[in-house]
């Protein structure tokens, strides 16, 4: 057992999973190794990569018992290809399987059968939601899943940590020689920015699609050189999941205040200037700062270079009016982001590596300005919790939290100070995901908190009028408001493993009783 | 300093996601209502709620008033009752239309006040006058008593009782209006103008908010967070208007240090109202934080 | 005072409580809870509730809680409603409340 630099017990060892490094700082590992590659397999000329079924695909592959299959998580609430393929797996009798997806959604709930059944024994991905995410907290799994961020994972499969034995990759769009993209058809999702890093590093690869184009399918962002074989179905998602309608504005006056208070932050804060970057989430408060900073990016003329991550419409929007100078995408959020990457040059899809991961020679995050996220729980120390709720359930995904966090010269988190009755500001966070030295400013509807170690914004903020706190301030408002909540009781079962960005053990969670 | 009452934001009594944390929003005043906006089944449940919010939950300083239902109706006994206990800064009145109904209800918060032991007249009050009678009588309800801040326009019952309805200019409402003004202005106390029911129209509302500063109006009553900043913006004032305000002032003070009876700027005479006008600037350019005021002495009414 | 009516006070809306209260056959007070921030503040909740029905001098009731993570001034106003219009009691005796 050790104790990790933001003091949570990590143990040394954990049986099926193998040794643990723990956490020691943000920019701590120094990787020591070679890039991973897989196995070169050939596909010789007139030889067809088309094969009848996913059952054919997975018998071809040559998938055995222990082995690990990825998939993206693309088509979010919409995915059948998961389930189909897992299914489809637990019929031909294999058993032992790893489950390596980019995250998981509560659509994935049928894998609960297959975890009683054998057939999946392990799980590592960004998130986890609905009943499945529920089980697992109550300890279904042998072995603890492991949680990796966005830039974690990618960083994991480039240096050979995960090992991918089969990749099978829902693509809206696809050849039949296995060029795909995300640009077009009835499950069309824009870019596929976390499935290129699987086809690049899985030893085979497989592409399923319900929309076979005719050859050659480019731009695109799997290309054939990367691809075994090609499965056409009459459906792979739901598009009513896949792609939300236009994003709207929120008219909660919580969020609004909230981003009021985040827009005034980022204005005085010095980093708004022309050439700036920013990234900020879906959610209404994190909309509502990016629309505050768009009015004073008019009326200052100011210009970005770029915006960065999970795109939604409104990023767009300030692309086509000048506004903002090029769009990095790893996953297109609304309707309007993805048919915008198939048609303007200057929506540039990147793949996950290229967005986050710690160990390249330098990922988009690093060139961040400033990044708005959000968070279940914040403690006293920074520290950030967006994967366990406060009843310490699992009900999140680590995503691109910890990487956005590290690398942006300006991490900013938006959260109401009290959700209900429950603080967002405790003492301890039930899981930390992104650790404290990473965050900057915390904003919340009831005051805001600039991390001591932020000197510099401290002075710059204090001369404004904003209602600037310490954090333990703002944990003393919160539970004066609310009372101090009891602390959650887990049992001794490690169901969970979340790894930092660059591959140490930040947190471990454990079993709800 | 100068107390603004900028806005007043109603608050339904009966609805504990609003009540528990309404002051965040920055309104001059929080207004709970006992009132319309709760229902006459519910009335107890809004009293009670109102009560053990106040008695519990730290409001950080926000000026806080309860709009109670009139002395006339079998709620109003029972809200005074219950309210002058949970000590707010204003008990609010609604349709006021007589100087009686305004020292009816006094003489009950006097009472228990007494019974409570604090000291009476702690608790002041505002009254709204929302018919043709109470706007007629508006001069008398304003001088009514000492407790009074300030009187209120509330514009939907007065314009039914007028037999016309609300209009965005808001012609209908311009005599009532200035009406109001001359009775507060007379009796020195606050004039608080209607509230602009359709949150999404914001043009319409900033208009009208324009229209009530020009006439007088020391502030507005709004029915939703977002109405607030709009509001505050407009009562803003310029870098101008405060610079020269700066000057004003500092002319003033060293008039006063050399002894001097007479002030002067620019080579021309200033006179007080210019002076309290200057600082009514200079305190509103504080609340919007565009202006910091050294040393914060006590001016007003 | 004495319950001896069913009667209910409050809502299911965020931030609010519904709260049931019945009349009882046996002595003392039957207590259900069910919330959402049971694992954290479920002692506390029945703590107030308890304390509160002391106060109203409620000897023998069944009180079913359903808290939608209401503040504990919420939920005490809830409970003092349902328990006045369960006791039939119109004029609550406000002279009692400090």
């Amino acid at each position: 057992m050790a104790i990790n630099k933001i003091g949570r017990e990590i143990p040394d060892y954990i049986e099926g999973i193998g040794e643990l490094k723990s956490y020691e700082g943000p920019f701590s590992v120094e990787p020591a190794k070679r890039r991973f590659g897989r196995k070169i397999s050939t596909i010789t000329p007139k030889q067809s990569k088309i094969l009848e079924d996913i059952e054919q695909a997975i018998i071809e592959t040559g998938l055995k018992d222990g082995m690990t299959i990825s998939f993206h998580h693309h088509f979010r609430e919409g995915d059948y290809i998961i389930n189909m393929v897992v299914d489809t797996i637990a019929k031909l009798g294999i058993k032992n399987i790893t489950l390596a997806p980019s995250s998981l959604n509560s659509v994935h709930a049928p894998i609960i059968e297959h975890i009683k059944n054998g057939v999946i024994t392990k799980i590592e991905t960004s998130g986890l939601r609905g009943s499945l995410a529920d089980a697992i907290s109550k300890g279904i799994l042998e072995y603890p899943v492991k949680i990796r961020s966005h830039g974690g994972r990618a960083r994991a499969i480039e240096a050979g940590d995960v090992k991918i034995d089969v990749a099978f990759l829902g693509v809206p769009a696809c050849d039949e020689y296995g060029n795909a993209n995300g640009h077009s058809g009835k499950s069309f999702c824009g870019s596929l920015g976390y499935a290129k890093v699987d086809a690049q590093y899985a030893d085979k690869v497989v592409l399923i699609t319900d929309n076979l184009v005719p050859y050659p399918n480019v731009p695109a962002s799997i290309a054939q050189t990367d691809v075994d074989f090609v499965v056409k179905m009459d459906a792979i998602g739901d598009p009513k999941g896949i792609v939300s309608g236009a994003t709207r504005y929120t008219k909660n006056p919580r969020e609004l205040l909230i981003a009021k208070y985040a827009a005034t932050v980022i204005k005085e804060s010095g980093y708004l200037a022309d050439g700036f970057s920013m990234q900020c989430g879906t959610g209404g408060a994190s909309l509502a700062v990016a629309r505050s900073i768009k009015q004073t990016m008019i009326e200052k003329d100011i210009k970005a270079s770029f915006a960065l991550g999970g795109i939604t419409g409104q990023f767009v929007e300030m692309l086509e009016e000048g506004l903002i100078n090029k769009l990095y995408d790893t996953q297109c959020f609304d309707l309007t982001a993805a048919k915008s990457i198939g048609t303007n040059p200057n929506h540039v899809e990147i793949d996950a590596g290229f967005y986050a991961n710690p160990h390249n020679k330098g990922c988009a995050v690093n060139v961040l300005d400033i990044v708005i996220l959000s968070a279940l729980e914040v403690d006293t120390e920074f520290n950030v919790n967006v994967i366990t709720g406060s009843d310490g359930v699992l009900r999140g995904a680590s995503g691109g939290h910890c990487d956005t966090a590290a690398g942006s010269k300006l991490s900013i988190i938006v959260a109401p100070l009290i959700r209900g009755r429950i603080p967002t500001i405790v003492e301890n966070v039930n899981t930390v995901i992104t650790p404290g030295e990473t965050i900057d400013v915390v904003v919340t509807d009831r005051g805001i908190a600039v991390n001591p170690l932020r000197t510099d914004l401290i002075e710059k903020l204090s001369k404004t009028n904003l209602p600037i706190f310490t954090i333990e301030e703002l944990k003393e408002k919160a539970e004066k408001i609310a009372g101090k909540p009891k602390a959650i009781q887990y049992g001794e079962k490690i169901v969970a493993l979340v790894e930092y960005r660059d591959g140490t053990i930040i947190d471990v969670i454990k079993e709800v009783k | 300093m100068l107390k603004l009452r900028r806005t007043m934001m109603y608050v339904p009594g009966n609805n504990p996601s609003m009540v528990k944390d309404a002051h965040i929003f920055g309104a001059d005043t929080v207004m709970f209502d006992l009132e319309d906006s709760v229902s006459i089944n519910e009335k107890d449940a809004a009293r009670f709620l109102v009560y053990n919010a106040l008695k519990r939950i730290d409001y950080e300083g926000a000026e806080i008033a309860v709009r109670i239902n009139g002395l006339d109706t079998p709620f109003g006994l029972q809200d005074l009752e219950a309210i002058v206990r949970a000590k707010p800064d204003i008990i609010r009145l609604p349709k006021t239309e007589t100087p009686q109904d305004v020292i009816e209800v006094e003489k009950v918060i006097a009472e228990i006040e007494g019974k409570i032991g604090i000291e009476v007249g702690t608790i002041k009050m505002m009254a709204a006058v929302e018919s043709a009678l109470g706007i007629l009588n508006a001069r008398e309800i304003a001088a009514a008593s000492s407790r009074l801040v300030g009187i209120a326009i509330g514009a939907e019952d007065f314009v039914t009782d007028m037999k016309t309805t609300r209009s965005l200019d808001g012609v209908e409402l311009l005599a009532a209006r200035s009406q109001l003004l001359f009775a507060a202005r007379a009796a020195g106390i606050y004039a608080l103008d209607t509230v602009f029911s359709d949150v999404n129209d914001e043009d319409g509302f900033a208009n009208e908010v324009k229209l009530i500063k020009q006439l007088g109006f020391d502030g507005k009553s709004v029915i939703n967070p977002r109405q607030i900043d709009v509001v505050h913006d407009i009562y803003t004032p310029t870098d101008k208007e405060i610079e020269k305000s700066i000057r004003v002032i500092t002319a003033s003070e060293e008039a006063l240090k050399k002894g001097s009876g007479v002030v002067s700027l620019d080579g021309k005479m200033i006179d007080k109202p210019i002076i309290e006008r200057a600082q009514r600037v200079l305190t509103l350019a504080a609340a919007a934080g565009v202006y910091a005021i050294e040393g914060g002495k006590e001016i007003g009414y | 005072m004495n319950v001896k009516t069913i009667a209910m006070a409050g809502t299911l809306e965020s931030s609010d409580v519904s709260i049931v209260v019945e009349p009882s056959r046996n002595e003392g007070i039957t207590l259900e809870l069910n919330s959402l921030v049971e694992k954290q503040y479920g002692e506390q909740i029945k703590c107030v509730v308890l304390e509160t029905l002391e106060q109203l001098k409620v000897k023998k009731a069944i009180v079913k809680i359903h808290d939608k993570g209401a503040l504990d001034c919420v939920i005490i106003a809830r409970l003092q409603t349902a328990v006045l219009r369960a006791a039939g009691v119109e004029t609550f005796n406000w002279e009692e409340e400090k």
